[in-house]
């Protein structure tokens, strides 16, 4: 068998229906194999699409996310969405053509050095030199790719090597004698844990997105539930706790709520689970819960005692740890935390989420209103910035993989090809992409691939005519010299018409609810302008290197 | 503080850069580095030693390196017994003391003359780390013309 049709053959065994991607002249033979196969591949108008499309797939399914692009620019264009993936702990393939295999080396055409540059934001990667073992390679990648700490995995494939031929095995099973990662918790470390958790009086859940890589949302519940622990949830770990619980306490840190930040400041005991305490979570690390013991539970050894020290470490999948602690658990010992959660209740009456109403639309109403009509049922993707945030505030997540946001490396234009990959994945699901004018421009060309398919995908732009997360740092504190955050854009309208697709563009507040309406009921993609408060900003924010507590904005 | 870390790693290509990148990503120099297989062929087993201008980086440098999937065992050797040697190739300038001198530094430590002409000696030493420090202060005024050494490889006792 060919190695092109190896690759198909070995992505059937790997179970992928969905595959993003772009050709290109290093993966012609690929995409000839393709041809017929009972794989569904959608063409994205850029590589970095596909990969960020493959992502959102990932990150709404569970399933391993995967995409495809020639060598050279095709592999450098994929290299943003690669990285985002990798820094939220995103289940990925990425399969590049590369130039022959002779010619590596020789600045032939088209030529990059893919392993070299994907090294560090990658899980793992690999170039292929030997047809022999590219079905074990895939095997691997996919293993890697979805087990331990997930993340993007790179496949490198000279052209001539999907041209060679050799018998087709798929491996059984695989055996990394390097790689065993630790699932269940070292039992002294969960004993250790709970002693401690007894004792504490003013304690706090930290939900990451660890949570809903290991599906342990079912378990916090329970763990929280049972112990009356408020749950603060990081961007990536939002839905991994449902955020209309009476223990929710939304999102902390930087834009989070002022009652996460005062409960963990105040706190004696961090339970943080599946998190890795960013900077953006942490702010000033000197007065990040300083009170505080810290029980930290992660299958990544390396997040451990990274930024933050740590009492209690267990490596371990979240699932299972949160697991053993429940069967441990001697209800006799938990403490009662009456008190602690009436202060925890009042921080949240006395600072609530708000926003003053303006002449203009508020953003933070658009996403409410959007909230009350999808009754929450909606998978809500985001761009980077203002709109993220908003969006991580007013709309509350109840469920894991609900929330599709890129956290970690903060990329602008995530948002909407990751809608796409969403989308595909849960065809019969709500998914609305909460843009800024600024991110939805740097993958707007992507119109192309929804109009081409119908994937019924719902941007919604809150429009401020500003690189609105900038401008704000540049209001407050750079005096407002507003140096390149003014967009001159598009009439977004008439960009959607020239795919035909419906576009409105919504500039009073008393349309807006109407507008929502329209965009939900209407069955194909939509792109919907509304025009917002220019100056709005987000708060509560903590500046950056202050410590959490002192938030500007949202402390009445 | 110098720390002396071995590495056991898969025999593949790309190995050695994975290493490196993890090290040089952090601003951190490697002071030596030195890479052979191993009595299986398959692994191959690096001495790395580095200096821990904060020892918190450095533990993070160990933690990653064992995070690299083709990393087998990652052991920091520099709290534990072991034995390092580095090889060293040295030739020396011909004067007329230099034969004396290198008979001197015989008795102390393992040198031997592999090679000479009528312009240089060549000797190797095959010692630890500090005889090998202590022979290049001596040799130093006798005149050293080249000079290369292997890098520490290291194994616990």
């Amino acid at each position: 068998m060919k190695g092109a049709q190896i690759l198909i053959e070995s992505l059937l065994r790997e179970e992928v229906k969905v595959l993003f991607g772009y050709p290109g002249g290093s993966v012609i033979p690929f995409f000839d194999a393709l041809y017929d196969a009972p794989i569904k591949f959608y063409l994205t108008r850029h590589e970095q699409a596909a990969a960020h499309a493959a992502d959102g797939y990932a990150r709404s399914t569970g399933k391993v996310g995967v995409c495809v692009a020639t060598s050279g620019p095709g592999a450098t264009n994929l290299v943003t969405g690669i990285a985002t993936a990798h820094m939220d702990s995103i289940p990925m393939v990425a399969i590049t053509g590369q130039v022959k295999s002779t010619l590596i080396g020789n600045d032939a055409f088209q030529e990059a050095d893919v392993t070299g540059v994907t090294r560090s934001i990658s899980k793992h990667n690999y170039l292929v030199k030997d047809v022999k073992i590219l079905a074990q390679t895939v095997k691997e990648a996919f293993y890697l790719a979805r087990t331990g700490r997930p993340g993007p995995v790179v496949i490198d494939v000279p052209v001539d090597i999907q041209n060679h031929d050799t018998e087709f095995v798929y491996p059984q099973e695989i055996n990394l004698r390097s790689y065993r990662p630790t699932y269940s918790g070292h039992p002294g470390q969960i004993k250790k844990a709970l002693k401690m958790i007894y004792a504490a009086k003013k304690p706090v859940i930290i939900c990451g997105g660890g949570v809903i890589a290991s599906g342990a949302a079912k378990e916090i519940l329970r763990f929280a539930e049972k112990m009356h622990i408020p749950v603060t949830s990081t961007l990536t770990g939002l839905g991994g706790f449902p955020g209309t619980h009476p223990l929710s306490l939304g999102m902390p840190g930087m834009h989070g709520t002022v009652y996460a930040n005062l409960a963990i400041t105040e706190s004696d005991l961090l339970i943080a689970i599946g998190n890795r305490f960013d900077d953006r979570v942490t702010g000033k690390l000197d007065a990040f819960a300083p009170e505080a013991k810290i029980i930290h539970v992660d299958i990544d050894p390396t997040s451990i005692s990274k930024n933050i020290a740590v009492d209690i470490p267990i490596v371990g999948d979240a699932k299972n740890i949160l697991e053993q602690m429940l069967d441990q658990l001697n209800e006799k010992k938990i403490p009662s935390l009456k008190t602690w959660n009436k202060k925890v209740d009042d921080f949240k009456k006395k600072h609530p989420l708000s926003y003053k109403k303006g002449t203009k639309i508020k953003p933070q109403y658009v996403i409410e209103e959007f909230y009350r009509q999808t009754k929450g049922q909606a998978i809500v993707v985001t761009e980077v910035g203002q709109n993220q945030m908003w969006a991580a505030q007013f709309y509350k997540i109840d469920y894991p993989r609900n929330f599709l946001s890129s956290g970690g490396l903060g990329t602008m234009g995530y948002g909407f090809p990751a809608a796409i990959g969403a989308k595909l994945g849960n065809p019969n699901r709500e998914v609305l992409n909460f843009a800024g004018d600024g991110s939805i421009q740097m993958n707007i060309q992507e119109l192309g691939t929804v109009a081409s398919y119908n994937i019924g995908v719902k941007n919604i732009i809150l429009n401020n005519h500003y690189l609105g997360m900038v401008r704000q740092w540049q209001e407050l504190f750079y005096n407002r010299r507003y140096s390149g955050t003014p967009m001159k854009n598009p009439d977004f309208v008439k960009v959607a018409a020239g795919y035909g697709i419906k576009g409105l563009k919504v500039t009073k507040e008393k349309d807006v609810k109407k507008a929502v309406k329209e965009i939900l009921t209407h069955k194909g993609p939509v792109v919907a302008d509304f025009w917002i408060e220019e100056e709005e900003n987000v708060f509560p924010m903590v500046p950056a290197g202050e410590a959490i507590n002192r938030m500007i904005g949202g402390m009445a | 503080m110098k720390h002396t870390i071995q590495v056991l790693v898969e025999n593949k290509f790309g190995v050695l850069a994975r290493i490196a990148s993890l090290f040089s990503a952090r601003g951190y120099n490697i002071d030596s580095l030195a890479v052979g297989e191993t009595q299986d062929p398959t692994l191959s087993c690096m001495t790395i030693v580095a200096n821990a201008e904060d020892e918190r980086i450095l533990e993070q440098i160990k933690k990653q390196l064992n995070k690299l999937i083709d990393v087998v065992t990652v052991v920091d050797l520099t709290r534990k017994e072991y034995v390092d040697r580095e090889l060293m190739l040295m030739k020396i300038i011909r004067k007329p003391d230099t034969k004396s001198i290198i008979d001197g530094l015989a008795k102390n430590y393992p040198v031997r003359t592999v090679a000479e002409n009528q312009e240089t000696i060549l000797i190797e030493i095959c010692a630890d780390h500090h005889s090998i420090d202590d022979i290049l202060r001596q040799v130093n005024e006798a005149g050293i013309k080249e000079l290369v050494r292997t890098g520490k490889i290291a194994i616990s006792t």
